[in-house]
């Protein structure tokens, strides 16, 4: 027995097998130009190494900040009442808009030796420019409104009965939060949590511009591929595709197919 | 066990409502949809704020002009007609919640406990979305009373179930609120007769009537008190010791306990069984006869319910086929004085 | 529902129109005004001085249009080998020509137009007060370099090695522009670049001469490519980047010429 969909006409068909090979043609593209013999060494280099170990741990660290910045921001955009919501929305949502570079401009202008804050912080023996961190902060602005949006859309989605109804079992605020809304909305906070991952991974523009790159300090994947493709356009195809599987891996862990979200 | 007291006003809805239940008691709250029971009983959980609310629940002051407890903190459970089982939880964790929140020595034991209670041990590893309706009211009644609530309150709690799950729920509902102090919002007079001890009747968002629930229902005192119950009201003016004549100049002879104070307001109710339908003008002994047309007919099992400018008789199928009985036909009502009760406003 | 959805078509129906209309309407205002265009990719470095060179082309051949497209000299070597059409290219460096000229890419054997020689800068007020290449191996300044896979940075490594001087960078751009940009924005105390990047900086850098800059040389190098559409035109310009009035502009611009 399987359910007759109603609402799935043939003729989406057509523009749905069109998006799907305009997304996973160039991908076959590449993989048919990489030589796959070579492909080992040139995954396995120092610096391919440097960089995807970089990158892992940034975007990891990244995303983590994400989510703990992001739910508190996500909450108060579904919950509030205030006229004031509305009013900053648009701004938490710059950063998907703004160029990336644009971004990194706007970050060294903030952080940077003699940026707002930087060059207080510049007095204090703080030093962000050209550090990890700096990858740290450039993924994070970036990759920030994706989880809060996929939140605040799951949050408004769900019915506050059930908060409410915990509430008066006895469960404080905090307890409310941790037991009952986030876990309904698990789902939503999973996809944006996977997104925002992905994006900190192939952060390039913001990067480079803020952090600078150097090797195991700030290079990433994304800026090692770049650079690689002025001498060696193999290595920066084979690099390419290991970003492709490291951000393939990860959703397919996170989202196991079938399972019950509850 | 305590008490509970509340005094609730909301200006802009014309509400304004002032109640007491006393330890252990059950009051039911009964009246049209939007006068404002479902508000009270938000506004006593703690999940609505509004302009002037005072509640004490023993001698603790829950809300008043200077005092907001928090819910989590009120011991106040509320059970509405969507159970709102935790999705995510199994039915025993769900009914575990409440103690692990308040920090209760062993959640999962009183949970069992409660499970055993109601009837629900295998089914505690069920989650939510496999019980049916009745089961999952009776693991959030389980839930609500295991969070050792100071007062229960049920809002409709059995509006959303099939009607033939309603009575064994109302069964237990009564048993596990024997001794506590509960708040029960119904549309069912069953609910009110069974469950409470007091019922409190409000219209257009003020008490109209209050008293316990079998003399508030068998002597309503508003026309839908008369509705729940189930039974005619006439509003009048009491025109001799045991009659009473309304506006539209009827009089109306029964039985009364006390008599009639003559010229004061008075009213008569009477069942719709009571009322006998004729093609032509009855002969004989029933003292209250008139004419009148049909205004609507509904059909109830082997029973058909006809409304008559305003008065509700039932007959059986067979005789209304019989009468001739269609909307603007004209027809005579008897009724038995010995039927109709008569008592003072 | 239906206003909705005929609403969405109608908005991408004119979206598309608009954007075939504006693609029409570029080639025909190209086409009514000239006979012949000449595409050429240069390196970014060049941006300067080619407009300027392009410009006098123009004027000196009736009805032709230089169409100019500037990037790193790689980028522009790699979209030429796969099909990008071009008539000539003037890289910044030997090596990325060579990319071009080992698929015959080429009609003619590239010449060098002009050289470049490597220059510190520093912000305007040089905080980290540096005054020679020497400074910069100091691990108090914060020096910002080229990578060594691009042609500035590979220079910078031949220099600093021949000076024996051993830096450690905290950041290795992508490219000049970006090594320039980190020094005039006060994030990096010095950066090494071209001297027709100081120039070009004007009054944002301080520039320190190098005295041993000119042991190492970049090369620019200019050809034909053999896919020209119209190879006299593209020679035509090959010969004026390399005759009297290119040299008076790469000149004026810093480069050195051969």
């Amino acid at each position: 027995m399987s359910i007759n969909q109603v609402d799935l006409p043939r003729w989406t068909m057509i523009p749905a097998v069109a998006g799907l090979a305009f997304v996973i043609l160039p991908l076959v593209a590449m993989v048919l130009r990489v030589d796959w013999g070579d492909f080992g060494s040139l995954v396995t280099s120092e610096s391919s190494l440097a960089a995807l170990s970089l990158s892992l741990r940034t975007a990891s660290m990244s995303t983590a900040i994400c989510v703990l910045i992001g739910v508190p921001m996500a909450l108060f955009l579904a919950r509030s009442s205030s006229r004031l919501v509305d009013v900053v929305r648009p701004f938490i949502l710059l950063p998907l808009v703004l160029p990336p570079v644009v971004g990194g401009i706007a970050l060294l202008y903030t952080f940077g030796r003699r940026g707002l804050l930087g060059q207080h912080l510049e007095v204090l023996g703080i030093q962000i420019a050209f550090s990890t961190a700096a990858v740290v902060i450039a993924q994070t602005f970036v990759a920030l409104p994706f989880l809060v949006v996929s939140l605040e859309g799951a949050l408004r989605g769900t019915d506050p009965g059930y908060s409410r109804v915990a509430a008066t079992l006895g469960a404080n605020p905090s307890r409310v939060l941790t037991k009952v809304t986030l876990p309904l909305v698990w789902p939503g906070l999973v996809a944006g949590t996977v997104l925002s991952f992905a994006r900190a991974l192939g952060e390039f523009g913001a990067t480079i511009t803020f952090a600078g790159s150097l090797q195991g300090v700030t290079r990433t994947l994304p800026p090692e591929i770049y650079l690689q493709r002025e001498t060696d356009p193999q290595a920066a195809i084979a690099l390419s595709l290991l970003l492709v599987m490291v951000a393939v891996v990860v959703i397919a862990v996170v989202r196991r197919p079938g399972r019950n979200p509850w | 066990m305590v008490s509970l007291q509340v005094h609730v006003v909301d200006s802009a809805r014309g509400v304004d409502l002032e109640f007491d239940v006393e330890s252990g008691e059950t009051v039911a709250l009964v009246g049209p949809n939007g006068t404002g029971k479902s508000t009270v009983l938000a506004a006593i959980a703690g999940l609505l704020k509004l302009e002037q609310v005072r509640v004490q629940v023993g001698d603790r002051e829950l809300v008043g002009p200077k005092t907001w407890v928090a819910p989590h903190e009120r011991s106040v459970a509320l059970l509405t007609q969507a159970s709102l089982l935790f999705p995510h939880l199994d039915v025993r964790a769900n009914v575990a919640f409440g103690p692990t929140c308040t920090g209760a020595n062993n959640p999962g034991a009183i949970a069992d406990s409660w499970l055993a209670e109601l009837g629900l041990t295998e089914l505690a590893a069920r989650r939510p979305f496999e019980l049916s309706g009745g089961q999952a009211q009776r693991v959030a009644l389980a839930r609500a009373l295991a969070a050792a609530p100071d007062v229960v309150l049920l809002d409709e709690p059995m509006a959303a179930l099939d009607a033939p799950s309603v009575p064994q729920l109302r069964k237990v509902i009564g048993r596990v609120l024997a001794n506590r102090t509960a708040l029960i919002v119904t549309h069912d007079p069953l609910d009110a007769l069974v469950l409470a001890d007091r019922t409190i009747v409000i219209d257009d968002g003020r008490i109209i009537d209050s008293g316990p629930s079998r003399d508030v229902l068998s002597h309503p005192r508003s026309p839908f008190a008369a509705a729940l119950a189930g039974v005619n009201l006439i509003d009048g003016v009491a025109t001799g010791p045991k009659t009473v004549r309304d506006n539209d100049q009827h009089e109306l002879l029964g039985e009364s306990a006390e008599e009639l104070v003559i010229g004061a307001p008075a009213m008569a109710t009477f069942s719709p069984t009571a009322v006998a339908l004729h093609r032509q003008k009855p002969e004989g002994s029933p003292r209250n006869v008139r004419r009148g047309t049909v205004r609507g007919i509904e059909q109830r099992g082997g029973t058909c319910r006809v409304d008559v400018d305003g008065v509700l008789a039932d007959v059986t199928s067979a005789a209304a086929a019989e009468l001739q009985i269609e909307p603007g036909a004209q027809i005579w009502l008897s009724l038995k004085a010995t039927e109709v009760s008569v008592y003072s406003r | 529902m239906k206003t909705r959805f005929t609403k969405l078509a109608a908005l991408v129906g004119t979206l598309a129109l608009l954007a075939g209309l504006a693609a029409c309407g570029s080639d025909d205002s190209a086409d009514a005004d000239k006979d012949r265009t000449l595409t050429v990719f240069a390196a970014a470095s060049l941006k300067g001085t080619f407009t300027e060179l392009a410009k006098e082309f123009e004027d000196a051949n009736e009805g032709v249009e230089v169409k100019l497209s500037f990037g790193g000299s790689s980028d522009l070597a790699a979209q030429i080998n796969e099909g990008a059409p071009a008539d000539v290219f003037a890289s910044a460096d030997e090596r990325t020509m060579a990319l071009v000229v080992d698929e015959d890419g080429t009609a003619k054997d590239p010449v060098i137009f002009a050289t470049n020689v490597l220059e510190i800068a520093t912000p305007v007020d040089n905080p980290a007060k540096v005054k020679s290449l020497e400074d910069l191996s100091n691990p108090e300044v914060k020096v910002v370099l080229c990578a060594p896979q691009v042609p500035c940075g590979a220079a910078s490594q031949e220099l600093l090695k021949k000076v024996g001087v051993t830096v450690k960078p905290v950041s290795e751009e992508q490219s000049v522009t970006d090594v320039l940009g980190k020094v005039t924005s006060g994030e990096a105390d010095a950066g090494l670049v071209y001297v027709t990047d100081v120039i070009s900086a004007g009054d944002t850098v301080t520039g320190i001469e190098i005295p041993e800059a000119n042991e190492v040389v970049n090369a620019y190098p200019i050809a034909p490519l053999a896919k020209a559409s119209d190879a006299d035109l593209a020679q035509a310009f090959v010969d004026l980047i390399t005759g009297s009035k290119g040299k008076d502009v790469f000149t004026k611009a810093g480069f050195g010429t051969p």
